[in-house]
């Protein structure tokens, strides 16, 4: 009985089309690390940035724009279509962090908004940091500083 | 050229996540923990750095810049004050993304409404 139910999901699962989804996601992936250098260069030219503060800026103004278009609605057709592409850089983070707040505004502004806005990329940042501190121990306990 | 490594970087690091993402069972959340730990790895023998100074903003993009930020605070943190300045720097460097998600997406989350 089991292995018939298997069999039939199996045969109903929509079969994701590989090639198909890494071609899409190689282009929208190139075209986002494109346009980030396009920012630095646009604010280290005609706003005179130094380069450390102007790839900071560029950061602060992708995760605006993924905010923004997340809160207007059509962001998340976009992910949906370009999956990784927009998933792996910054602004998937910013994607994560303001559908959280917008899905719990309902459930108010402490236990709705401030509880769960970090429900998903919180796990980013808390692994983030267990990783670094563990490197950076162990590359300052080896001494290759 | 470097629009062109830029291209050729993030791509290629989209595309290893899609590929992981379609072929096992993992979630979007899963890739972007896995990504931003590889980051914080690769930041230890200064290899990021390297990926940087050849695809810029390419190399910038992507979750595992935000690792190697990280990594990379923690380590000017204790090159500067120890052991304590481990604790100190982790999120030097990074505090302006972090800051900026949060900040940016409490007001949009008070002027618009989830459209579901």
């Amino acid at each position: 009985m089991k292995d018939t139910y298997q069999a039939i999901v199996k045969k109903h699962t929509p079969k994701e089309d590989t090639f198909h989804n890494a071609f899409i996601t190689f282009i929208t992936g190139g075209l986002m690390g494109v346009i980030g250098e396009f920012l630095i260069e646009i604010y280290q030219k005609y706003m005179n940035v130094p380069y450390k503060e102007a790839t900071t800026c560029m950061l602060i103004t992708l995760i605006f724009i993924s905010c923004l278009f997340t809160s207007l609605g059509f962001f998340d057709k976009w992910v949906n279509f370009c999956k990784c592409g927009l998933i792996i850089p910054i602004t998937g983070f910013a994607h994560a962090t303001q559908s959280a707040a917008l899905e719990y505004k309902k459930e108010g502004l402490i236990t709705g908004i401030g509880a769960n806005m970090l429900k998903l990329s919180g796990a980013v940042i808390i692994y983030g940091i267990i990783g670094s501190f563990i490197f950076s121990l162990l590359r300052a306990l080896v001494g290759i500083v | 050229m470097i629009y062109l490594n830029a291209f050729i970087f993030c791509g290629i690091i989209c595309t290893i996540g899609q590929i992981i993402l379609d072929n096992t069972n993992f979630t979007p959340g899963h890739i972007t923990v896995i990504f931003a730990v590889i980051g914080t790895f690769l930041d230890v023998f200064n290899i990021y750095d390297k990926f940087i100074l050849w695809a810029g903003g390419g190399a910038l993009v992507p979750i595992t810049s935000f690792g190697h930020t990280l990594t990379h605070g923690a380590i000017q943190g204790y090159n500067e004050g120890g052991i304590l300045g481990l604790f100190n720097g982790t999120l030097n460097l990074t505090s302006a993304g972090i800051s900026a998600a949060i900040i940016f997406s409490f007001f949009f989350s008070l002027i618009f409404k989830s459209r579901d």
